[in-house]
């Protein structure tokens, strides 16, 4: 009927997906600098709803790029420095096949090299979307910071990585916005707020890296690349908000006291400043030198009804960031030379603290351990030698914990050769309903002011609840089942009625005195409500009791595990309990 | 050199000539400033030769130093003769030295160390000449002529050797033993430095300037103590401007003309360079790690425009559960982590094993760092990203918000009587039109029948065979009971009832006796109850040709329709006529297995289910008017709305379907109320109430508003469910029935007993 016949696979979804394949050809990129480019872009592969139809009736696995992603790359300027690298490949190929020297080193000096400011530009219009995106590079850069000298990439990346992540410590410190740290089994997790975005990141241990033979280097070089360009001009804009000079220099006054001391130590000079730099103990020169940034006082609007509660929450909110921001002020730290220097460094001077070290372990360092005004001394061994009477002797885990705390924590649980106490996850929010380790609840209450009773007794209280709780549970089975009984016992009297009544008159009829049943109009509305659920469940569409059994399943399932859990601390308790009472013996 | 290395060949005569033309030569060499240079090569061939300390006299000249190269290869003789040349030349040079000695103090010292030298060796020629009288051969030790032999070759025999003269050298005595040799090894002092010599057999006790060679020699140093290995070395080409140039040849012809090679060279690279193809050299590019604001002016970009772009997820938080040291319910316990071990890593809850560590010191390196990093990255450019819809729904909000039970009553709630008396289980039951009586037909062969309040059994009829269906006559001014059982259909008359009725409903039985015994194939036939029957109440007995599972009476209660379900053949319904006794089989085809039939309430419909379909004939006009779809698998039951309008179904795969016959052919609603089979459903007559009995024991009552308004659905609410049968063999609820006038509900169930519910 009129017409020309309409050709599959012309027009719908597609026509908006290419092939990888096809996307490399049409870029004319071969497959690494392709991945290259993507990374370097951002461009990721799509799933089409409707394979089939996009992949032209086949079934066959294959990775689909949006066709108007790839459009977006052929306009790419870096593809064409692409391209050029591929040709100085090839003549340096040929150069030195034919061995002539001089058009190889000819063609070393003139090496093709990109920049990729534009694409940090393009991939984050704004500063915040950079900031909301630095999570990754953080941990990148910081896992690269660690990388030995060595083989698996060049030492300049190494450097930069080192010197980006050392900038921005020096930033978190400066601007005082770190907010959580937990200790992991992986590394150390650090949480800071930066305009108002969380950005968290991880930092191994002080290991040497085993490398591992299944880990394609150059995927991970090229992201360290577009993030060591996204950092750095990060940690720029951030310098400059806080006033700070970008590259970081000292402030002059400490710069001075250290020169004097560890002039010799470093055969150059940018590294030594970098050493300095790294050791987080001076502060930062700033561009215009102020004495102290005055606090922004909130200017008071004035508002009605909600908004004041919501204002006065607010204030009161800041000011605890700000009680928060000088946790440790005052407080005089040495660390001896087994803990990790840098990490708590960062953390004690982002909370105001004075750190010192062993001069031996790293540049930098301000007192001695012979000082007499230090308050606490951070130790990670059973016991030390000479100690000074009047300072604390603490594991580090102490000054973890108060980060998470927000409170400066006591300090009997961290002493030394004390079992610690667990270290908990900051991260962790416990809605209603979920599990809270015993732990957590101890600091919720010290947070919120109450002194901690002696231990013992908080115990006995404990274990009195327990018992409390278990009573009123096992009462309640106790009812539900009290009212089967009488159920139960009532239908035998009927039966037996029954069996009375129909197995012939020849019994003596006999009437019985009925059982006054007590209702409680309570229990029975509930169990009217829950009748009426029963039934309105029943009434449900498939669709929605899907949706609604998958919900009650999560649920319950939450339940579960957080019953679990109870259930092993509470013989894991229990466990302990009986050890100490045989030991007691 | 050549001509000292052919020097050698020539006679002494010869050679006195040659010298002399070539004194002659070195002196031109002197003068051109080159003479001494090529002295002090020779001087460093012979440098290793020259031995002992020495304090001549510094007034040796340089052509000492000839002399002494010569005298390497030649006779003394030779030697004084040329000295005494070389005194001659010595004063003819003498002035041309001084100046070279000037321009070059430097050398000076140098030189006359050299000339001390030349003056050892020649002396040191005549000691050795003496050793070369001797022996012009090797070194060999003249003591024993074996020569150097493995002296292990004259172990057995007597001698050791032989001397000079031929004659046997005897080993000597030896009559050391290991005793002895530790007691000279205590003893003798000189012990240490006493060296068997194999060669003669003898012991040699070294001398104290042996040993300190030996020592030397050790220490990798020279023999000779005064040999000072490291002497000034002298520079053949050196940096000073010398007076005469090393090589007197004229400069070539091609170093005063232009390189045609080099033109062409030069001529290529100037090509290149105008065509592009290399550049001159770039400025060093260290713009790479410097920074600059980046977003000093901010715009949207390409990408922010791009709606299909996702902002990659964040990773999630950590949890207690990879804290160093975690609070001791997130440890493994020995049974998860072996699960943990068990599952693919994929399936696992968390990548990692849940440790503790007494103290942060102890904290090894994770090992999967770097791969985590790395699957991050991995995950950032290789995985597609979708937005998930999360769904944020309260539960509570889903559950659809209906009329409370408590609004839509009456409805029956409670158990209130048991009729118990059957031995099996209670197929079917059914209300008498008055609600005042209850029958009941069960497996025991028996119809019970029950005064509904007080749950009395008035009368037992045993009709001898599992009864499958009874149904009361609708018309109250009978009272009639049709029974089915194995192929027989019975009317029973139960006399429960007022005189006038019982007596108008015999009339109707024994009404047309002359019924035509010939219609049809003759495959029903009536016959009337007689004898022990009758008095049972038996009056009259249809035999069908096949086992007969359900009657039903029509509203008016003259005609009675019983099912035979039967895959093979058309005859599966028969509509019996009481007052005519006439029987007749409506279908001439076969539409599947019937599975039970209704009469429309007022209008002359038919209803007849089959395993899939409910289809509607009218009477009249003998025709199918619709086909409804059960969309189930098996239809157990169905029943009829008192309007006429509407029908449900339940089916064996536990639904029930609520058919609306204005709205469609398709179900207006699907109930999957039950868990198990559906047995029968069952409308009430005056109250909108439907119920559905299961095998799952319970009996569901529902609310089923009808409106007359045809645009509004009916209103349908589960209202109650009823419990109280007990499972017996699988077996559950069988019948369910309402009574007539009372929102009460009958069941029948498999623990043979009939239960109302009020």
């Amino acid at each position: 009927m009129g017409g020309l016949q309409k050709k599959k696979f012309e027009r719908g979804s597609a026509t908006n997906y290419i092939t990888r394949n096809k996307a490399r050809k049409k870029l004319q990129l071969s497959l690494p600098d392709f991945r290259r480019l993507c990374i370097l872009k951002g461009i990721y592969p799509h799933e089409p709803k409707h394979k089939k139809k996009v992949n032209k009736g086949s079934t066959a696995p294959r990775t689909f790029y949006l066709l108007k992603d790839i459009r977006f790359l052929l306009h790419e300027p870096i593809v064409g420095k692409f391209r050029d690298y591929k040709v100085f490949v090839r003549k340096l190929k040929r150069a030195y096949g034919k061995t002539e020297w001089s058009a190889v080193e000819r063609l070393r000096e003139n090496k093709p090299t990109y920049k990729l400011d534009h694409i940090i530009k393009e991939r984050y219009p704004t500063f915040i979307d950079a900031l909301r995106d630095i999570d990754d590079s953080l941990c990148m850069c910081f896992l690269f910071s660690t990388f030995a000298r060595t083989g698996k990439c060049h030492v300049q990346t190494i450097q930069l990585c080192r010197r980006l992540t050392v900038e921005w410590m020096n930033f978190v410190i400066a601007s005082r916005a770190l907010k959580k740290v937990f200790l992991s089994i992986k590394g150390i997790y650090y949480q800071a707020e930066v305009m108002g975005q969380l950005i968290t990141w991880l930092v191994p241990y002080q290991f040497s890296h085993d490398h591992p033979t299944d880990v394609d280097y150059r995927v991970m070089a090229t992201f360290t690349e577009l993030y060591t360009t996204l950092l750095g001009f990060v940690n720029f804009r951030l310098y400059h908000s806080l006033n700070l000079v970008y590259p970081p220099k000292l402030d002059s006054k400490t710069e001075s006291e250290l020169k004097e001391e560890d002039e010799d130590d470093y055969a150059m000079n940018s590294e030594s400043y970098l050493e300095k730099l790294s050791a987080l103990s001076a502060s930062l020169a700033r561009v215009v030198s102020t004495a102290e940034e005055e606090e922004a006082e909130l200017d008071q609007f004035p508002v009605e009804g909600e908004d004041i509660e919501k204002m006065e929450a607010r204030e009161k909110e800041q000011k605890q960031q700000e009680i928060q921001k000088k946790l440790f002020e005052g407080l005089k730290f040495f660390l001896n030379r087994e803990v990790p220097r840098e990490s708590l460094a960062f953390v004690i001077r982002c909370f105001g603290g004075e750190v010192s070290w062993d001069k031996s372990v790293c540049i930098g360092s301000t007192y001695e351990v012979t000082d007499e005004t230090i308050t606490h001394q951070i130790v990670d061994r059973p016991n030390v030698d000479k100690q000074y009477i009047n300072r604390y002797y603490i594991h580090p885990q102490w000054v973890y914990d108060c980060v998470n705390a927000k409170i400066v924590l006591p300090v009997e649980d961290y002493f030394l050769g004390v079992t610690l106490p667990p270290h908990l996850s900051p991260f962790v929010e416990e809605k209603e309903g979920d599990y809270v380790p015993p732990e957590k609840l101890k600091i919720m209450a010290l947070q919120r002011g109450e002194k901690p009773a002696h231990e013992q007794e908080e115990e006995e209280e404990e274990e009195e609840e327990d018992g409390e709780g278990e009573d009123e549970e096992e009462e309640d089975d106790d009812n539900e089942e009290e009212d089967d009984e009488d159920e139960e016992a009532e239908e035998k009297n009927l039966k037996k009625l029954e069996e009375q009544r129909s197995q012939g008159k020849s019994l003596q009829v006999k009437v019985t005195a009925g059982k006054v049943k007590v209702e409680n109009p309570a229990r029975l509305e509930q169990e009217e409500k829950a009748e009426e659920k029963r039934l309105a469940i029943m009434m449900m569409k498939k669709k929605e009791k899907y949706l609604y059994d998958k919900i009650m399943f999560g649920k319950k399932r939450k339940v579960r595990e957080a019953n679990k859990l109870a259930a092993k601390r509470k013989a894991h308790d229990d466990a302990e309990k009986s050890k100490k009472k045989k030991m007691k013996k | 050199m050549e001509e000292s290395c052919s020097r050698n060949m020539r006679s002494t005569e010869q050679r006195e000539e040659a010298k002399k033309v070539r004194q002659k030569t070195a002196k031109k060499r002197s003068q051109e400033g080159e003479g001494e240079e090529q002295d002090e090569i020779f001087n460093f061939n012979k440098k290793p030769a020259e031995e002992e300390e020495e304090d001549e006299d510094l007034s040796d000249s340089e052509d000492s130093v000839y002399s002494g190269l010569e005298d390497s290869g030649s006779d003394s003789e030779d030697d004084e003769e040329e000295e005494k040349g070389s005194d001659e030349e010595e004063e003819e040079n003498d002035d041309d030295d001084l100046k070279v000695e000037r321009k070059h103090a430097e050398q000076e010292e140098e030189e006359e160390e050299e000339e001390e030298e030349g003056g050892v060796t020649e002396r040191e020629e005549e000691k050795q000449e003496d050793e070369y009288k001797c022996d012009s051969s090797d070194e060999e030790d003249i003591r024993n002529t074996v020569g150097n032999i493995p002296m292990e070759w004259y172990k057995d025999f007597p001698h050791i050797g032989y001397d000079l003269d031929g004659k046997k050298i005897y080993k000597p005595i030896r009559n050391k033993d290991e005793l002895d040799d530790f007691l000279d090894k205590m003893e003798n002092p000189d012990y240490w430095r006493t060296v068997h010599d194999k060669q003669t057999g003898s012991d040699i006790v070294l001398s104290d300037e042996q040993v300190e060679l030996v020592n030397r020699l050790q220490r990798g140093q020279f023999g000779d103590v005064n040999f000072n290995e490291y002497q000034p070395q002298v520079e053949f080409f050196s940096k000073d401007l010398m007076l005469h140039p090393v090589t007197n040849r004229p400069a070539d012809k091609r170093s005063f003309i232009p390189s045609l090679i080099e033109k062409e060279k030069v001529s290529k690279l100037v090509h290149a360079i105008k065509m592009g193809w290399i550049k001159p050299r770039r400025q060093e590019d260290d713009s790479r790690g410097r920074y600059y604001d980046l977003w000093a002016s901010e715009d949207s970009s390409i990408l922010a425009k791009h709606r299909m772009h996702l902002p990659a997820p964040k990773i999630p938080l950590p949890g207690h559960h990879e804290s160093y040291n975690p609070p001791p319910e997130y440890l493994f316990t020995d049974e998860e982590r072996a699960l943990w071990e068990q599952q693919d890593p994929s399936d696992r809850k968390f990548p990692f094993v849940p440790r503790t560590f007494s103290s942060l010191r102890q904290v090894p390196a994770f090992p999967r760092f770097i791969h985590e990093r790395f699957e991050r990255c991995l995950d950032l450019y290789l995985c597609p990203r979708q937005r998930k819809m999360r769904v944020n729904v309260n539960p509570e909000d889903l559950i659809p918000k209906l009329p409370k039970p408590k609004d839509l009553q009456p409805f029956p709630t409670t158990q209130s009587l048991v009729y118990r008396g059957h031995s099996s289980l209670v197929r079917s039951i059914s209300v008498s039109p008055s609600g005042q009586w209850l029958a009941s037909g069960s497996d025991d062969g028996s119809v019970r029948f029950w005064e509904v309040h007080s749950s009395r059994c008035l009368k037992t009829v045993q009709v001898g065979g599992a009864v499958k269906s009874v149904a009361w006559n609708p018309n109250p001014s009978v009272c009639l009971l049709a029974v089915a059982l194995d192929s027989v259909v019975l009317i029973l008359s139960p006399s429960l009832a007022d005189r006038q009725v019982v007596s108008s409903s015999e009339r109707l039985l024994s009404g047309q006796q002359e019924a035509e015994p010939t219609e049809g194939p003759g495959s029903v036939t009536w016959t009337e109850g007689e004898g022990e029957e009758l008095t049972q109440g038996i009056h009259l007995k249809i035999q069908h040709p096949k086992a007969v599972h359900q009657v039903v009476w029509h509203a008016k209660g003259d005609y009675l329709a019983s099912v035979m379900p039967d895959h093979s053949s058309h005859l599966q319904v028969f509509i019996h006529q009481v007052s005519r006794r006439r029987s007749q089989n409506p279908f001439r085809k076969n539409k599947g297995l019937v599975q039970c039939v209704s009469f429309h309430p007022v209008r002359p419909y038919f209803f007849v289910a089959t395993q899939r379909a409910v289809r509607i004939y009218n009477l009249v006009k003998q025709e199918m008017t619709k086909k409804l779809q059960a969309n189930s698998k098996w239809i157990s039951s169905m029943a009829v709305h008192p309007g006429g309008d509407h029908v449900i179904c339940g089916s064996y795969d536990c639904r029930l379907s609520w058919f609306d016959l204005d709205l469609s052919t398709k179900p207006y609603k699907m109930l999957r109320h039950h868990k198990k089979a559906v047995r029968g459903v069952a409308y009430h007559r005056l109250y909108p109430l439907f119920a559905s009995a299961s095998d799952d024991g319970s009996v569901i009552v529902c609310h089923g508003t009808v409106y007359n308004d045809l645009l509004q659905n009916p209103l349908i609410v589960p209202v109650k469910v009823l419990r109280g049968h007990t499972i017996t063999h699988d077996l559950g609820v069988l019948d369910v029935t309402f009574h007539p006038t009372q929102p009460w509900i009958f069941s029948s169930g498999a623990d043979a007993t009939v239960r109302l519910f009020t």
